[in-house]
């Protein structure tokens, strides 16, 4: 009995401390499933789209796990990364450099995350108010701004992150799956490796806390928007590779599927706990979702359902493993 | 007074609206001592240590460190004068682990091109460093790994008591350290002010707990109405003659001596001179 006991805290505890095993788990099973379930799956030209089709949601859930992370939360992410496809696709089209509309893009993107989070630290408003306000706003100024028309893209630089590679002749991978790996390592090492990281935790965990340790409270929190924007900006040229043309409708739902994949992932919506680790598994759990179930013959609709169920499941194993903690 | 005071206050004020929560209050606390300050729920107590910790800046009055006046805008500026405090409610992170909760806000990084470029924290160096400081206190954890939330209370105590301990320089602060504590753990947190008092570090003691105070404390300043109103030693004053200072049952003269005070005039609520 009490080595029994003994043995489930220990895993409870290793679970909490590694919030990214739960998920991967889940994760695991779901490929294992479908793998069972359909013929197609498993095989290699599938998972490589399985991975590319959760890229732009991927990129948009990164920045979105740095907010969560401060017990924020971004409501305008995908309008910040749409309207940075339209100002890239458009700038080129009307004769701008390739390399200036890029960049562009990303510093409006910045732009947007460095003024949220002006806002929420110098007016000490709730994030979901303030993104709230931001999202109504951008894509209205995206609508403004791309005239009820969507934007082609031709460029080779607007366009490169969908250059596909294959590897031994048969998986094809992307240069954006390059990118999305090589934005996950660098956030993983800030959040791990950096005093940075260990601020933005204790920022969401106890902002009170923090403070009286002598963290620059407001100043994390910044940092932390104005690098989310960023990463919408580089979700926005994700998103040019993946589907080149810039459409002011596109990805009206991204915000809620990045939150999705973020909850997937095992970081708490109450902040301080999380990885990204974790959502780089969550996304690809709706992913994978989404591909095994369309494979098995299920409709989208019931797609959504099942993608709205785990969800709910996630925050309440959260919650669940907080009041353990108690 | 021969000795001059580590850290002092003179006459300080601090006021919210109609509320003053710091009235004209002196603070002194000498080498080595454990002060304790006592006094009734509002008496300003907390104003008083949020002031000397720089958690509140008062609006007139003086702070002295080793004599000299300072002006703290922060809780980073007590601290770079050596003062660190224990808040009452510990100011931890709960779900990160202890080493990180100790170097909280003041991280280390590594050596070389991988600190200073890639600002990598010294994790492993911190790691150690938080052994030895916790085996040096005597508070016991399984490892420095642990999230502070799966602690005791006792143990949560001791990781902000060390914290202290570890990086204050001049005064460590306590904001009623006993208070969520059971028996055996609060006397284990008493050995610890002890040990950091035989370290030569003075600790500031705030506690309504007369009979841990009298077992630890070298002196008693009592707070009163937003004012320091006795300044006594607990081996020539009884408990009860403290909580009289307390309650304003009891006044100290201009002569040393306590007095009975009349009802009316300790309600407060009659005009004072």
């Amino acid at each position: 009995m009490a080595t029994k006991a003994l043995n489930r805290t220990s895993v409870a505890e290793f679970v909490l401390r590694t919030p990214a095993v739960g998920p991967a788990l889940a994760l695991l099973v779901a490929i294992v499933a479908f793998a069972l379930t359909t013929d197609t799956f498993l095989r290699l030209d599938n998972l490589s789209l399985v991975v590319q089709q959760s890229l732009v949601v991927g990129t948009l859930a990164l920045g979105q796990t740095l907010v969560i992370l401060t017990a924020g939360i971004d409501l305008a992410n995908a309008a910040t990364a749409v309207l940075g496809t339209l100002l890239m696709a458009k700038l080129v089209l009307t004769g701008a450099p390739a390399p200036l509309a890029l960049l562009t893009g990303l510093v409006v993107a910045a732009g947007i995350g460095a003024a949220t989070g002006g806002i929420v630290t110098s007016l000490r408003l709730p994030p979901f108010i303030v993104t709230l306000g931001t999202l109504t706003i951008v894509t209205a100024v995206s609508r403004i701004y791309a005239d009820g028309q969507s934007f082609p893209v031709t460029d080779g630089l607007l366009g490169f992150l969908g250059t596909r590679q294959y590897l031994f002749g048969q998986v094809e991978v992307t240069v954006g799956m390059g990118v999305a790996l090589a934005m996950f390592l660098v956030l993983w090492y800030a959040l791990t490796r950096t005093a940075w990281g260990k601020h933005v935790y204790a920022v969401g965990n106890d902002p009170e806390a923090a403070r009286l340790s002598g963290i620059h409270v407001r100043r994390t929190v910044l940092s932390v928007y104005l690098v989310a924007g960023i990463v919408y900006g580089i979700a926005a040229w994700q998103a040019l590779g993946r589907v080149p043309n810039a459409d002011p409708n596109a990805f009206q739902t991204g915000n809620l599927d990045s939150i999705t994949a973020v909850v997937l992932g095992g970081t708490s919506l109450f902040g301080g706990r999380g990885s990204v680790l974790g959502t780089l598994v969550g996304a690809l759990i709706v992913s994978v979702l989404r591909s095994g179930l369309t494979q098995a013959g299920i409709d989208s609709l019931y797609q959504d359902v099942a993608t709205g169920v785990l969800v709910i499941l996630a925050v309440a194993v959260d919650r669940f493993s907080r009041r353990r903690q108690r | 007074m021969t000795r001059e005071p580590v850290l002092a206050a003179r006459k300080l004020v601090k006021r919210y609206g109609k509320v003053t929560a710091i009235d004209g209050a002196d603070f002194d606390l000498l080498p080595g001592e454990v002060l304790a300050v006592v006094g009734d729920n509002g008496a300003g107590k907390s104003s008083l240590i949020k002031a000397l910790s720089g958690a509140l800046v008062p609006d007139s009055g003086q702070i002295l460190v080793d004599g000299n006046p300072v002006r703290f805008h922060g809780p980073l500026d007590a601290r770079r004068a050596g003062i660190e405090t224990v808040y009452q409610d510990l100011a931890l992170a709960p779900a990160q682990d202890i080493a990180s909760n100790l170097f909280l806000g003041r991280e280390r990084r590594r050596p070389g091109l991988l600190g200073r470029v890639f600002r990598m924290l010294d994790s492993g160096g911190m790691r150690a460093e938080a052994e030895r400081v916790l085996g040096d206190l005597g508070v016991r954890v399984k490892s420095m790994q642990q999230p502070v939330e799966t602690l005791s209370g006792g143990q949560r105590q001791g990781v902000a008591v060390a914290r202290a301990a570890a990086f204050g320089t001049r005064v460590v602060i306590m904001d009623e350290p006993t208070a969520a504590l059971g028996v055996a753990e609060a006397a284990r947190v008493l050995d610890l002010i002890g040990r950091i008092r035989d370290r030569g570090l003075p600790v500031v003691l705030i506690s309504h707990n007369m009979p841990h105070v009298f077992e630890i404390a070298d002196r008693i300043h009592v707070h009163r109405l937003g004012k320091r109103v006795a300044l006594v030693s607990p081996r020539e004053r009884t408990m009860n003659e403290v909580v009289g200072l307390i309650t304003g049952a009891l006044r100290m003269g201009e002569n040393g001596q306590l007095e009975e005070v009349s009802t009316v005039a300790r309600t407060g609520l009659t005009t004072r001179p």
